[in-house]
């Protein structure tokens, strides 16, 4: 019977082509427009570790004193005292301390121009606990961190630019005036968004020079920037006594209860600074988010790109609408042949079948459309200067989801129209031929 | 023209007509926010830096130790004045569209935030950037040289500065701002005088009646107000010279490091700046015309449909005495009908999408005067669509009323 319709159908469309086209246009252009842009918003609010993000925990706290009635949320970040209290507790599985700043870095007696870089500070743990991968060499141990070692690591871009691309474990980097040796190298390494920083831009490339956070504040100190300052500080190029927010920590919490006991060890922790009088609100400003509950927080997909799905949904509405209306004239069209086939024993049932197997005939073709639409929507927007760009690409679950979509709107753009056309009376239609 | 016999025969239409109106609605709500955005967009784009951006580049240089600062700006400032073509090269720590050097909350009060004014940018500028930036005084005087006070932490201590007219509005609304006194924690400032314009670093990330709250602060060169240099020349030459500036610092100063990304004419910086807005726009309307489009195709497929299915009765009428304008008309007045509907409902519709924009973007509420444009622009899509199918209609020969009856 399936085939039949089919059949039916597929004449029907043949036999009005103009009107057909119309459709199918219609709803490629919604479906394209719509699919280009949740594919972007799908992209852009993905796992950025899978299988490893539920375990990983952004700790805050609030220390400004005293308190703004600016916001109800905490800084991204904390004060220096803060930040070294909580990691030196080692209360987690694993804990990272961080903070990012700029940095001049040379090859000593290369003769080449001095380059002006990035560099993460951080802890030991900062690489087994995001499983940062390794091309050469690997990172720094507890005890490196405890000593002020004079070590780095590298990404493979600037591996590339500086010695390319061979092993360059052991070589020595200038930092700022002071030589650090080379003990790892990365591979290609870009999770996206770049979750672990709470001030970058959210899809830009990590930094590119990583060193121990010990010997980094000793090695560029005066150039650590302040996310936020509640007092102007005294001296500009001493963070670590100021009253601003310019370091993070990132947490591993390896199961659900542990992850209650640090929430509670966080408000203590709250609630006594501020009894002591160097916090003004304790425990209501703690927050101890997972990553990707983090994310969401920290609001991910920018603003233009959520803009741009509402406005592609609300196309796509009209686009059904339309495709309503038509289907409707369609039909009806058509009501003395549906009254022949009623008066010679086709149920309603039937009627209703045959209408909505065009109507989802015209859903398919307009998702062939629609998908191509979207290969052209996401190719424009690799060419837009964003920096989530490189991601725009459409991936199985998205394509499928392209053809869902567009036969799924289409049968429900038919349902109505068949409906009417399934209660056509015979008779009346008989008399009229 | 009768409207009981259209209301009567839409009446049998009743589905029909109302899916037309709702694409109607969708498109009138749709079309009224989209525009809203749109203007808001072109009014950012068009933002006034107050600046002469096409005489203007900025060269950025870093990697040197605060206590050469004083050194590396005497041989920046001497060797970028040697370049042919420069007409001045001066200090300033940021420009329009630029990175922010220097935002903070001002207050009325010393020490206190209490009595906010608001959070505002800090635009240092050494000897002669006021006059390079081309600057307009519309109230009290220019600084003195005795005015220029070094900075050893992000502004100077105690400093006599310049405030926009947009600032000094908001922060001392109906009064005269010269000679008033506002404070950053315990850092003084005394205005005396007034721009008419200067723009923020980074007006994006501002409300845009914030875009302007800028704070001119003369300020000696050194320590803080160092590696950043404005550069003047003839808006032909401008191209020219910060080329040549990027290729001189290397022999000017050798161990600093050139930042390219912050080395450019301030109408390029400008470009960049404002280059997703301009793409958002065109995607705005881009969308618009694809949405109208589909609409009036909706018009011109239902309309047909219903002339199709009314060729006997047109017939009849035109025997019974109609022209072929009644005929036209009747099609155009049901046009209008279900397009006025369909806006009445598109102009609720329009609010409650305002609504929701609102709440997830700093958004004014939508003005009124884009409800009657939207109206307009609809009604007329609606005659325009229409206007095929009406004449196929009557273009109905009387004689059909005498076949197969």
């Amino acid at each position: 019977m399936f085939a039949y319709y089919l059949d039916l159908a597929l004449r029907s469309l043949k036999r009005n082509k103009v009107l057909t086209a119309l459709m199918v246009l219609a709803i490629a252009v919604g479906i394209g427009a719509s699919m280009t842009t949740l594919t972007v918003v799908h992209l852009l609010s993905g796992d950025p570790l899978p299988g490893k993000s539920g375990v990983l925990y952004f700790p805050q706290v609030d220390p400004e004193t005293p308190a703004s009635a600016r916001q109800s949320e905490p800084y991204p970040a904390m004060d220096f005292r803060s930040a070294v209290d909580l990691w030196s507790a080692h209360r987690a599985d694993r804990q990272a301390i961080l903070t990012s700043s700029p940095v001049k870095v040379r090859l000593p007696d290369s003769g080449q121009p001095p380059l002006m870089l990035s560099m993460l500070s951080a802890s030991a743990d900062f690489f087994p606990m995001f499983d940062v991968p390794f091309q050469y060499g690997s990172g720094w141990s507890a005890n490196d961190d405890a000593s002020h070692a004079r070590v780095a690591v590298i990404t493979t871009d600037l591996n590339q630019k500086l010695f390319g691309g061979t092993n360059s474990v052991g070589r020595i980097l200038r930092i700022r005036g002071t030589d650090m040796r080379i003990i790892g190298v990365l591979r290609p390494w870009r999770p996206t968004p770049l979750f672990y920083d709470p001030w970058s831009q959210n899809f830009s490339k990590t930094e590119d020079v990583f060193a121990p956070f010990t010997s980094s504040l000793e090695i560029n100190k005066g150039n650590f920037l302040p996310y936020t300052c509640w007092h102007v500080p005294k001296d500009p190029r001493d963070m670590e006594h100021s009253d601003c927010v310019w370091v993070w920590l990132w947490l591993e919490l390896d199961s659900p209860a542990k992850a209650r006991d640090y929430a509670r060890f966080l408000d203590d922790y709250a609630n006594t600074q501020k009894s002591l009088g160097r916090f003004a609100v304790g425990s209501e400003h703690v927050r101890l988010r997972n990553l990707m509950a983090w994310l969401t927080a920290r609001g991910q997909v920018p603003g233009d790109v959520r803009l741009q799905a509402w406005l592609a949904s609300a196309f796509l509405a009209i686009c059904l609408f339309n495709a309503v209306g038509l289907l409707l004239a369609k039909f009806l069209r058509r009501s003395g042949e549906i009254g022949v086939r009623r008066a010679l024993g086709a149920s309603r049932g039937a009627i209703f079948s045959q209408c909505l197997v065009e109507a989802g005939v015209i859903g398919l073709l307009g998702g062939i459309g629609g998908w191509l639409l979207t290969l052209a929507g996401l190719w424009l927007v690799r060419r837009q200067p964003v920096d989530y760009a490189h991601l725009a690409h459409l991936d199985t679950a998205m394509f499928l989801t392209t053809f869902v979509v567009a036969v799924g709107a289409s049968l429900l753009a038919g349902l109505i129209p068949a409906l009417r056309a399934s209660r056509v009376v015979p008779s009346w239609q008989l008399k009229a031929l | 023209m009768q409207i009981k016999p259209i209301l009567a025969a839409l009446r049998r239409h009743r589905l029909a007509t109302l899916l037309i109106a709702m694409e109607i609605a969708l498109a009138c709500a749709v079309l009224c926010n989209a525009c809203f955005l749109v203007a808001r967009r072109w009014a950012m784009i068009h933002t006034n830096s107050g600046v002469d951006e096409t005489s203007l580049a900025v060269l950025t240089i870093n990697g040197f130790d605060p206590n050469q600062a004083g050194d590396v700006n005497a041989r920046m400032v001497a060797g970028l004045q040697a370049i042919p073509g420069v007409q001045s090269a001066t200090l300033i720590n940021q420009v329009p569209f630029g990175p922010q050097a220097g935002a903070a909350g001002v207050s009325h009060d010393p020490n206190s935030f209490e009595n906010l004014i608001g959070v505002v940018d800090f635009v240092l500028g050494g000897p002669g950037t006021f006059e390079a930036l081309g600057l307009k005084l519309v109230a009290g005087r220019l600084p003195k040289p005795d005015d220029y006070q070094p900075a050893t932490s992000f502004v100077p201590n105690d400093a006599q500065v310049l405030v926009t007219r947009a600032l000094a509005a908001h922060a001392w609304p109906g009064e005269n701002p010269l000679g008033k006194d506002f404070w950053c924690d315990k850092f003084h400032f005394r205005v005396i005088g007034v721009v008419d314009h200067l723009a923020r670093a980074q007006p994006h990330d501002y409300n845009m009646s914030q875009a302007e709250w800028t704070v001119f602060t003369p300020t000696a060169p050194g320590g803080t107000l160092s590696g950043t240099y404005l550069l003047r020349a003839r808006p032909q030459d401008v191209q020219r010279v910060l080329q040549a500036a990027r290729a001189a610092v290397q022999k000017i100063a050798p161990d600093v490091v050139l930042d390219r990304e912050n080395s450019r004419t301030l109408s390029d910086l400008r470009a960049s700046y404002f280059k997703t807005d301009r793409i958002m726009i065109s995607l705005l309307l881009g969308v618009v015309a694809l949405m109208l489009g589909v609409t009036a195709l909706g018009i011109v497929g239902l309309t047909s449909f219903w002339v199709a299915q009314r060729r006997k009765q047109i017939g009849i009428r035109r025997a019974i005495g109609a022209t072929r304008g009644d005929i036209l008309r009747y099609f155009q007045t049901e046009n209008f009908l279900i397009v006025t509907f369909g806006i009445a409902l598109g102009m609720l519709l329009a609010f409650v999408l305002n609504a929701v924009l609102m709440k997830f973007y700093e958004l004014p509420h939508l003005p009124l005067y884009y409800l009657p444009i939207g109206a307009v622009a609809l009604w007329t899509l609606g005659q325009l669509a229409v206007l095929g199918p009406a004449l196929r209609a009557a273009a109905v020969p009387p004689v059909v009323a005498t076949r197969s009856v």
